[in-house]
């Protein structure tokens, strides 16, 4: 079947798809989110233990889609994968740190003998949900705002020194974290990430005083987010892009090369405001009684936070963009076409991709099986694997 | 800026993965094994309604669980080092080494977390049959995983069903089912996985005899030992199977890595297994001392396992560095067929390979058709020994050979106490005389320690064995690594080794405790 397609189709159908796990795993983020606001809605131990075992029930499939990601990245865009993580090697390994943390850090929290003890554990996951969405939100704002790293397959034939893809800085990826642009997107994904977990809470844990914190807490997290993300939304649009030179490759920078990608491709322009409206309906929505938080809100912030993140990829790479631009030279940006897989393997790829309808659908029903009743101080002393 | 090679960022770069890889392999064999096991248990208490057999699933549970975490923690390190410490290797080989790693996120990764959780939170959630299926595809998804990994690792050791291109200047992937059943890849997943299944059994075992010493628990004792050594006495049966085909493959492919398990420096017809022995400190590659200081060994047996014959020639450290001699198998390229090239032949060839490289992509920017198409026969000619080109001399194909020989020692010794063990406790349990052989329940315990060195000494066999090569013959670590400052992949291999070791102490002592509180509030974590 996937023999047929041609090799640009299907570096295209793999960049949706990269797209669309990035979307996903952005909407995960919600247990992040929710791991930072863990001492903020939970005052007393009960009432963290609720939070957590709410989180924690759904970590893995964060943490899942963060490393399928990784390897979907890996496997279709090596030379992404060879740039970026061997070159900004400080944001990468920072990312990852926060990361390992928290993997043990729901199974050990209260379990005896965890050596550590149990505030450790849960400054893990505060790390893990400050530092991880944060410098998640750095490393995407690259794809926009350019790298200083350079390519040159040249270089493989020198036994000197053979490495293709070089960081021409000394910092090693560091420095996108002085970039008042791609903090704006770190702090947009940490307050979206917060917001997300707040509606995920008051979806899933049946406890009126939590469900009310989430109410203030809502407030506190969403203005800030319009903020930051209205800010790097506005510079993406009103800016210059990585624009790509149909028929030479050429790679250039032009103005307002994004929103104008935005008008150029209708289905992303309408995917894109679905998203945005999606996650202001979704965050406004549980706000309307005032008091307490609605439950009904993770439903549309949820759609609305992949939508929009899709909608961003897709303005990153389609429509003769470099991906993952450098502006050390702009010549080695990467494109979709200059980093992908070879045709061959982009086809077996795609053939395993076929699974991703069974994956989702495995995922939903195991998700609504654990989640069909809401979590409940009572059960937290049943006799079930609690955190 | 660095302007080449820092060889000390290739030894930190090596030694960073050698302690994500040591420290993931300690909990993953568990994991691979124990759910299993939990799964069998879960099933007989199913089909018996017997409540015990549920008490029993979920003690093991808890300990299966408390693994996982920590499992996971060091294993996101892994998939993302390749890029951050070897990103050169990412491109090199990228276009075929990715897919199974994306494979194992759609295919075992979604399997095994999401089934994970109604494992552990469905109890009252959903049916017994539904929860008992979520144990099964836990299982599943664990071992899945593993597949595609150890498909991956193996690719490295054998690389086939790819082709160099050099106008992209990586190998690309032409034949998927070549790489996914390469006899390499076959043994090393069972042998991986087998060897996961009995470090499990062993642990167990071991816990469960724990508890018969201490008189505790024990009708849950007797029933895990139960399922553990039948689990056990197969599992470490294949083991043995598997091992000597992953030998078999190693004779062929890796002659350097099966010369250095073996300490054979000057090869022979009929040759000898060594079965123990001690190497002398002093030896070197082609002073033609004895290595050994003293050594017990089976005549022809070597010969034997790793050619099926006993006639066969086995290369010794020294031939291959020397060459001349008749390759026995014709997995060889066409040159060295009659007479294999001396490693210092090998390295001309290889020099002349990534030199044509140089010479057809700059003729191709110059559009010298001419120049590119002579330039691509040189490099076709020549690629079989590319690898070979990036090396600065040529006994640094030599792996450290006491590490690798004691290893597989260790390994094999103890992989025989193994199956040894299982049909000891089966004897025993058949008898109804375990509770009163003391001894021999103290010696289980003290084997869950062994199982985890063996299974550490099994990969050291596997990595260390194949150095330089990253990929066999065809890229050496010096050159598969990423332009970073040694001083920085120091820094983050002190923060991991202290973040690991902290961690791996909390799951020591959370275990110990579960253990000691045991089945009665196995259910409360």
């Amino acid at each position: 079947m996937f023999e047929t397609f041609s090799y640009v189709f299907l570096q295209q159908y793999w960049w949706t798809l990269i797209a669309l796990l990035g979307g996903s795993l952005v909407f995960l983020l919600f247990v992040q989110g929710g791991q930072t606001l863990i001492h903020v809605l939970g005052k007393t131990g009960e009432e963290r233990t609720m939070i957590i075992n709410a989180l924690g029930r759904k970590w893995e499939f964060t943490f899942t889609t963060l490393v399928t990601f990784g390897g979907a990245f890996f496997a279709s865009f090596p030379l992404f994968y060879s740039t970026s993580f061997g070159g900004a090697y400080w944001v990468w390994m920072a990312i990852l740190f926060a990361f390992i943390i928290q993997a043990v850090a729901y199974e050990y929290r209260k379990k005896p003998g965890n050596f550590l003890g149990q505030g450790t554990y849960e400054g893990f996951l505060l790390a893990n949900g400050a530092i991880g969405t944060f410098l998640i939100g750095v490393a995407v704002s690259t794809f926009f705002t350019g790298s200083e790293f350079s390519v040159n397959k040249l270089n493989l034939t020198d036994p000197v020194n053979p490495v293709i893809s070089r960081w021409e800085g000394p910092a090693h990826g560091l420095e996108a974290v002085l970039n008042w642009r791609n903090i704006a997107l770190g702090l947009s994904l940490f307050f979206l990430a917060r917001i997300l977990g707040i509606l995920y809470l008051t979806n899933s844990v049946n406890h009126p005083v939590i469900t009310k914190r989430c109410h203030r807490q809502l407030w506190f997290n969403a203005v800030p987010f319009l903020v930051c993300f209205l800010v790097w939304l506005g510079a993406l649009f009103t800016g210059p892009g990585f624009a790509v030179e149909p028929g030479t490759d050429r790679v250039f920078l032009q103005q307002h090369k994004y929103w104008n990608n935005l008008l150029e491709m209708p289905p992303v322009t309408i995917l894109f405001f679905a998203g945005i409206i999606g996650v202001l309906f979704g965050t406004v929505q549980p706000l309307i009684s005032f008091t307490t938080c609605g439950p009904k809100g993770i439903w549309f912030a949820g759609p609305g936070t992949i939508l929009t993140v899709f909608a961003l990829f897709l303005l990153a790479g389609f429509n003769q963009t470099a991906f993952y631009p450098s502006t050390f030279d702009l010549q080695s940006s990467l494109t979709i076409q200059n980093s992908s897989s070879s045709r061959y393997t982009l086809i077996i790829m795609s053939y395993a991709s076929l699974l991703i309808p069974f994956v989702a659908a495995y995922i939903i029903w195991a998700w609504a099986s654990i989640n069909k009743r809401k979590i409940t101080a009572e059960e937290m002393e049943e006799d079930t694997h609690v955190y | 800026m660095i302007d080449q090679i820092d060889l000390s960022m290739v030894d930190w770069a090596r030694a960073q993965f050698a302690l994500t890889a040591t420290y993931h392999w300690l909990f993953v064999p568990l994991t691979l094994g124990l759910a299993f096991i939990i799964a069998i248990m879960e099933t007989l208490y199913v089909r018996s309604g017997n409540p015990e057999w549920k008490k029993i699933t979920k003690f093991w549970m808890v300990l299966f669980g408390v693994n996982f975490a920590i499992g996971i923690a060091t294993g996101i390190i892994l998939e993302f080092e390749f890029g951050t410490n070897w990103s050169n290797y990412s491109w090199f080989v990228g276009d075929i080494f990715g897919a199974p790693l994306a494979i194992e996120g759609i295919m075992a990764f979604f399997l095994e977390s999401t089934f994970i959780a109604v494992m552990f939170f469905g109890w009252n959630k959903v049916g017994k049959r539904v929860h008992l299926a979520a144990t099964w595809l836990t299982a599943l998804g664990a071992n899945l995983s593993a597949l595609w990994i150890l498909v991956a690792n193996a690719w490295m050791q054998h690389p086939v069903g790819m082709q160099f291109n050099p106008d992209t200047a990586r190998n690309e992937m032409v034949d998927f089912w070549q790489i996914l059943t390469s006899p390499m890849a076959v043994y090393k997943f069972f042998h991986t996985i087998f060897s996961g299944y009995v470090t499990a059994a062993v642990f167990v075992a071991g816990i469960s005899a724990w508890f018969l010493l201490k008189k505790r628990h024990t009708q849950m004792a007797r029933q895990s030992i139960l399922v553990a050594s039948v689990f056990g006495i197969a599992s470490s049966l294949l083991l043995a199977f598997t091992g000597d085909g992953s030998a078999y493959t190693i004779a062929q492919k890796q002659p350097m890595k099966l010369a250095a398990m073996e300490g054979l420096y000057q090869g022979k017809e009929n040759a000898g297994l060594v079965v123990a022995g001690i190497l002398d400190p002093a030896k070197k590659a082609g002073d033609g001392k004895d290595p050994f200081l003293v050594k017990v060994q089976v005549p022809g047996l070597l010969s034997l396992l790793g050619y099926r014959t006993a006639d066969a020639f086995v290369p010794g450290v020294d031939d291959i560095m020397n060459g001349g001699y008749k390759p026995w198998f014709s997995q060889v390229p066409e040159e060295e067929k009659e007479s294999a090239f001396s490693v210092a032949q090998k390295i001309e060839k290889g020099k002349i390979a990534v030199a044509a490289l140089r010479d057809y992509k700059r003729a191709r920017e110059a559009g010298d058709t001419l120049l590119a198409s002579r330039s691509r026969l040189r490099l076709d000619a020549n690629f079989a020994w590319f690898g070979y080109g990036y090396l600065p001399y040529p006994s640094f194909v030599i792996p450290n050979v006491p590490l690798v020989f004691y290893s597989f020692h260790f390994m094999v010794f103890l992989g025989t106490w193994f199956i040894l063990l299982f049909i000891l406790l089966l004897y025993f349990l058949w008898k109804n005389r375990l509770e009163e052989r003391r001894w021999f329940l103290r010696i289980c315990l003290w084997t869950i320690p062994l199982v985890y060195l063996t299974g550490q000494a099994g990969w050291v066999v596997a990595e260390v064995g194949r150095q330089p090569w990253v990929i066999q013959d065809l890229f050496p670590t010096l050159a598969a690594v990423s332009q970073v400052s040694a001083q920085s992949v120091q820094t983050t291999f002190w923060i991991f080794a202290a973040l690991f070791t902290l961690l791996l102490i909390a799951d020591l002592m959370i275990m110990i405790r579960q253990i000691r509180i045991g089945p009665k509030d196995g259910g409360k974590s």
